[in-house]
């Protein structure tokens, strides 16, 4: 289980962009995140994996306290959390098979990853890995010759091959066509499902949310300000979250409480 | 007055130049008197001789008649020469190459801690700070004439060149390859081979056609120096005042040198 207490990012001397969140993510549930643009989601997932180093509070990955760690204890702790990204992010000069395998990378010894001499049972999981999410056939294909959905499947078993104790997507399916959206939100259900796997996805598109997510935070200028069932999410919660520009966010934040009603369940 | 100027337009909207490059005009004028009274002393107070000039003509007179027409029958020096330079070129060539990449990896802003970044830089501004031909009269000095203080040169020149080119590469690479290996807890030397390197490879194989070509013709001139090849072959010929030889020579190397930009230019052309 995921736990963050507290979490404030403060990019430079500026205003915080995160001010002191509190979620908890229990095993295999998939939660999604809502919020307008700027409102600090990309900031909190990347503070879960420290892309982006948090500047006060815990998060604690199933026991671990993740914000203190070290090089070499923090690269051994992120092998344990898998990310999707919205651009995708894989090597598109390399093959679907090496770009899979690119989640092995901070497991297998060093030589074996430099003469890319992959374990036999990491090829064998690979496959495995691919023919569940339909790509197995484009092992030796290059990633750029991929589609957005393919690609992002790629992206998806590359974060699989991690064999993580938790997925973290940033707007997974922002880049993509609205089926391949909606494919790929379901195989994240599904996936969350089979594999008892905590998933977090950062999401604009509120009816997916709604639809494949049994639970949705909503931030707002750095705080959680909705929590709840799909249903909760009423149209006075959809406007507590996205009504107003940042910079009147900002300012409510600042003179006080906010004096929309918070709606934390 | 605003409903008379809204009528007929005013002379003022109705002519337009372009606002000079300089701006202030006592600089602008200043410039240009400066540049010309310094042209027109630098050219007084050149040595010309008269004397010295016409003597030279007949002797440019004596040199081209004795070129003509081109005499290729020592033709085995004239292959050996070009042997001698080729190897100079694909070694120097694949050495700086070899060189090049760590110090390119060094010099990229992006993923080299500061320290290592201002030593990279300085790798490449050092070897960027002399024109080959100083550098041959060095090497020459140190290793003594023929190919080695070629190719030391030549080595020297292709990374002051292709490091300086791909560390650039690297600066601009797609960073979100770079951070999906880094979140997924891959070794720094493995991001660098598995997300870095795809990236530029296009670019350092392009780079590594064009200095191959660049290192050919660069050691034509550096043999004249001393440092072996075809240079050296065309220098002991003016040296014997074998004039119609040297031409032969000059017209090969013109040739070959056609030749290689052309097959270079198709390769870079077709890897994009």
């Amino acid at each position: 289980m995921l736990r963050i207490q507290n979490l404030i990012k403060r990019y430079g001397h500026g205003e915080p962009v995160l001010r002191g969140l509190d979620l908890d993510v229990p095993g295999e549930s998939v939660v999604s995140i809502i919020g307008a643009s700027g409102a600090g989601k990309s900031t909190l997932l990347r503070c879960i994996n420290r892309l982006v180093e948090p500047t006060e509070g815990s998060i604690e990955l199933n026991g671990l306290e993740l914000t203190h760690l070290k090089r070499e204890e923090l690269r051994k702790a992120r092998r344990r959390i898998g990310m999707i990204f919205q651009g995708f992010n894989l090597v598109d000069r390399l093959t679907v098979m090496e770009n899979v395998q690119c989640g092995r990378l901070g497991y297998i010894p060093y030589w074996r990853a430099a003469l890319r001499k992959y374990p036999a049972e990491d090829i064998e999981r690979a496959y495995h890995l691919m023919e569940r999410v339909g790509i197995a056939h484009y092992a030796n294909k290059r990633a750029d010759a991929l589609s957005g959905g393919e690609r992002q499947r790629v992206g998806v078993v590359r974060a699989l091959m991690q064999q993580p104790e938790i997925l973290l997507a940033d707007e997974p399916t922002a880049s993509l066509d609205p089926v391949s959206s909606r494919q790929i939100m379901e195989l994240l259900q599904t996936l969350s499902q089979e594999l008892s796997l905590p998933v977090l996805i950062n999401i604009h598109n509120v009816a997916e949310a709604r639809e494949y997510t049994q639970r949705i935070v909503g931030m707002r200028f750095g705080k959680l300000i909705f929590d709840g069932v799909p249903a909760d999410l009423d149209q006075e919660a959809m406007d507590a979250v996205y009504s107003g520009t940042p910079g009147e966010a900002r300012q409510q934040a600042e003179s006080g409480p906010a004096h929309s009603p918070a709606v934390v369940s | 007055m605003s409903t008379s100027t809204d009528q007929t337009v005013p002379s003022s909207r109705r002519h337009w130049r372009k606002p000079p490059f300089i701006a202030n005009p006592v600089l602008r004028w200043g410039l240009v008197v400066g540049v010309a009274i310094y042209a027109v002393w630098a050219i007084s107070i050149l040595p010309f001789d008269l004397d010295r000039i016409s003597q030279g003509m007949t002797r440019a007179a004596r040199i081209f008649s004795g070129a003509f027409p081109p005499n290729f029958d020592r033709y085995e020096l004239l292959i050996d020469g070009f042997l001698e330079s080729l190897q100079i070129a694909i070694l120097a060539t694949l050495l700086g190459l070899a060189l090049s990449v760590p110090i390119a990896f060094m010099a990229a802003r992006n993923i080299a801690a500061k320290p290592i970044y201002m030593i990279g830089r300085a790798i490449i501004i050092l070897a960027r700070s002399f024109h080959p031909v100083i550098v041959a009269i060095l090497f020459v000095k140190a290793v003594g004439f023929g190919p080695v203080a070629g190719i030391l040169t030549l080595t020297l020149y292709s990374i002051g060149f292709v490091a300086k080119m791909l560390a650039e590469r690297i600066e601009e690479i797609d960073w979100g390859q770079v951070e999906a290996l880094r979140a997924s807890g891959t070794r720094y030397i493995s991001v660098l081979q598995f997300a870095v390197l795809p990236q530029i490879m296009p670019r350092q194989i392009g780079l590594g056609i064009y200095q191959l070509d660049s290192n050919l013709r660069a050691s034509a001139v550096v043999g004249i120096v001393g440092a072996g090849g075809i240079g050296s072959t065309l220098m002991n010929a003016f040296g014997r005042y074998d004039y119609d030889f040297a031409l032969a020579i000059t017209l090969v190397i013109i040739g070959v040198i056609l030749v290689s930009e052309a097959i270079s230019g198709r390769i870079r052309r077709n890897i994009g």
